[in-house]
């Protein structure tokens, strides 16, 4: 009995919820989500590296590093092929759309540290996902990934305009938000 | 700047966590426990002391374009390698921060640092705002993984304090995280940052 | 320093270098602790499920794609039961592995969870001493048992807020009984281990 596709993106996107339950790709999470149009910028970008890298992380994975026997560079040849594939959506961006690239600004090169799209990588390798698979699975926890950055986005706006305490502005307030928000998405446990 | 302010900035007025607001991921991901959070901040720290050492001795070799990702190559070897330390001779510590070890390659705070110290300062500066740094680091997330401990499942460093059957287990999982640092967060602002 | 194609190249090329050769060396130093390590892990999970025994011995089989291995425990020249590593793909997060031990008689002796990535503080609770999935199954007969959960029609219980656990538990448990049978019948007509993969898989068709 194989763990079906359905139950595979079900659970990415709700259930294991890459940012409110797994805890990756917190940075961004926190830094870009003050707006839902660059949340939504954000998530696509994020989605379009991640079906990428897992494309190419898993064949690296199958056809280099385990017949040559050096799982342990893993690591190493992962967060590189990670940094390239973003160099070059930089690239293509740039070209493609402007005002998308000067929206994302800065927060383009970060998705080299963004660790969900290395965490996605290694997780899947750990899962012994075959190719199909993989790729569902990494689309599906980008999907997530948006999914989360948007809902917050769009609670952050409202919370601009309330009156929070001092000590608790930024990101305190914003933390206690995800919490809550953290709360609501367990209520998916179970779902699949 | 001497050589004690340096660490000390790294706990108190650079605190990595409270202040800085960088490695958000392994901070709530691996804080079910102070012995946890304790141990993926000394991880982080041992990683980042080395890489911030090497990286201050190669700068001048590196040429500007592809700083970054050599920077990336040195920090991810160092990661491999206490990867491999971590599963020899701590395996049952390695088994619990899982994936989080591989993942302090992506840790913003030691790029970060990086970037913003070892690459102007000189070899014994580097190492030592790594290991302030660090201990900022491994004291917030001890601190942390201790509330979370307290609150959720009732123990102290693994030691139950018999009242496991009373704590809200809420704050063991996923939204205990926010909230803790949330607020955690807010009485660092409130009484050190003044 | 200024850039040009040729030092970028080389400066690149020789840290990689450098890097990897490191790697390498602490893989060397590592690869036998490591080993040791996980040899330990096991000699403990194995002595964990099955009464004091002396020796055992290890025979392998693949059930459902899934490496099966079974430690049977002597005592002098009795078997005093069988260790049986067992794992399934089916778990909330992944792949969940244990090690079940069952007496020769098919009594379940207990059940040590060796590696586990579910949602901590429900799925989780599957390692504890004394969970409801152990208890429901422990100094059980396992030949007589339906490895089902109540909610899918059975009579075992379920970890509260995760059937999924709980089923993927049930799922491993049930094979490790498989691979137990194939063991301790394999043992009366000599076959060996070969003969004990094939009938493995027909279990598993049979399923």
């Amino acid at each position: 009995m194989e763990l079906s596709y359905f139950a595979i993106i079900i659970g990415a996107i709700f259930v294991n919820n890459v940012v409110l339950a797994q805890f990756l790709g917190i940075c961004p999470f926190l830094g870009v989500s003050s707006k839902v149009d660059t949340s939504l910028g954000m998530g696509a970008a994020v989605t379009f590296v991640m079906a990428l890298s897992s494309i190419v992380a898993w064949s690296i994975q199958e056809f280099i590093l385990v017949p040559l026997g050096i799982e342990y560079m893993q690591t190493i040849v992962f967060i590189l092929v990670i940094a390239a594939l973003v160099q070059m959506v930089e690239i293509v961006l740039k070209k493609v759309s402007p005002s998308l690239y000067q929206a994302l600004g800065i927060f383009l090169p970060l998705i080299t540290t963004n660790c969900a799209v290395l965490g996605v990588a290694i997780l899947m390798i750990q899962k012994e996902f075959n190719l199909l698979q993989s790729f569902t699975y990494s689309v599906s926890t980008a999907l997530g990934f948006a999914l989360a950055l948007v809902i917050f986005a769009g609670l952050r706006e409202r919370l601009e305009l309330e009156d929070v305490p001092e000590a608790m502005k930024g990101i305190p307030v914003s933390l206690i938000v995800a919490a809550i928000l953290a709360m609501a998405f367990m209520g998916f446990s179970g779902l699949v | 700047m001497n050589k004690l302010q340096i660490i000390l900035s790294g706990i108190i007025k650079n605190n990595p966590t409270f202040v800085l607001v960088l490695g958000m991921c392994p901070t709530l991901g691996t804080t079910t426990s102070a012995i946890n959070g304790m141990g993926m901040g000394v991880a982080t720290m041992a990683v980042l002391i080395m890489s911030n050492l090497v990286i201050s001795l190669i700068k001048n070799f590196i040429p500007d374009k592809v700083r970054i990702p050599a920077f990336i190559v040195v920090i991810a070897s160092f990661v491999t390698i206490i990867q491999m330390l971590m599963q020899a001779y701590v395996p049952s510590l390695y088994a619990s921060l899982g994936v989080f070890i591989p993942l302090i390659v992506v840790n913003c705070i030691i790029l970060g640092r990086a970037e913003a110290f070892a690459s102007k300062n000189g070899a014994i500066d580097s190492m030592l705002d790594g290991v302030g740094i660090g201990l900022g680091f491994t004291l917030s997330l001890t601190v942390i993984g201790a509330v979370r401990e307290v609150l959720g499942s009732g123990a102290i460093f693994g030691y139950s304090l018999g009242i496991s059957d009373y704590m809200p287990l809420v704050f063991v999982l996923a939204p205990g995280a926010f909230l803790v640092l949330g607020y955690l967060m807010v009485l660092f602002n409130k009484f050190v940052k003044k | 320093m200024k850039s040009t194609l040729f030092n970028m190249v080389a400066v690149l090329f020789t840290i990689t270098l450098i890097a990897s050769a490191g790697v390498g060396a602490v893989n060397m130093i590592t690869a036998e602790p490591i080993a040791a390590a996980k040899a330990l892990a096991t000699k403990q999970a194995v002595s964990n499920v099955v009464p004091e025994f002396e020796s055992e011995q290890i025979s392998e089989q693949t059930i459902d794609d899934m490496p099966i291995k079974v430690y049977t425990a002597q005592k002098g020249d009795q078997i005093v039961g069988y260790a049986v590593e067992s794992m399934t793909k089916n778990g909330f997060g992944g792949a969940i592995r244990m090690m079940v031990g069952f007496l020769p008689d098919g009594e379940i002796y207990n059940v040590n969870v060796l590696e586990q990535a579910e949602t901590p503080g429900l799925g989780t609770k599957m390692c504890d001493e004394g969970n409801p999935l152990l208890s429901s199954i422990k100094n059980k007969n396992a030949n007589e048992l339906r490895f089902r959960v109540k909610k899918d029609g059975g009579e075992l219980d379920a970890l509260t807020a995760a059937t999924i656990s709980s089923r993927a538990y049930y799922d491993a448990v049930a094979r490790a009984h498989q691979a137990f049978l194939v063991a301790s019948g394999a043992k009366a007509v000599a076959d060996g281990v070969s003969g004990a993969t094939d009938e493995a898989q027909k279990g598993g068709e049979n399923e």
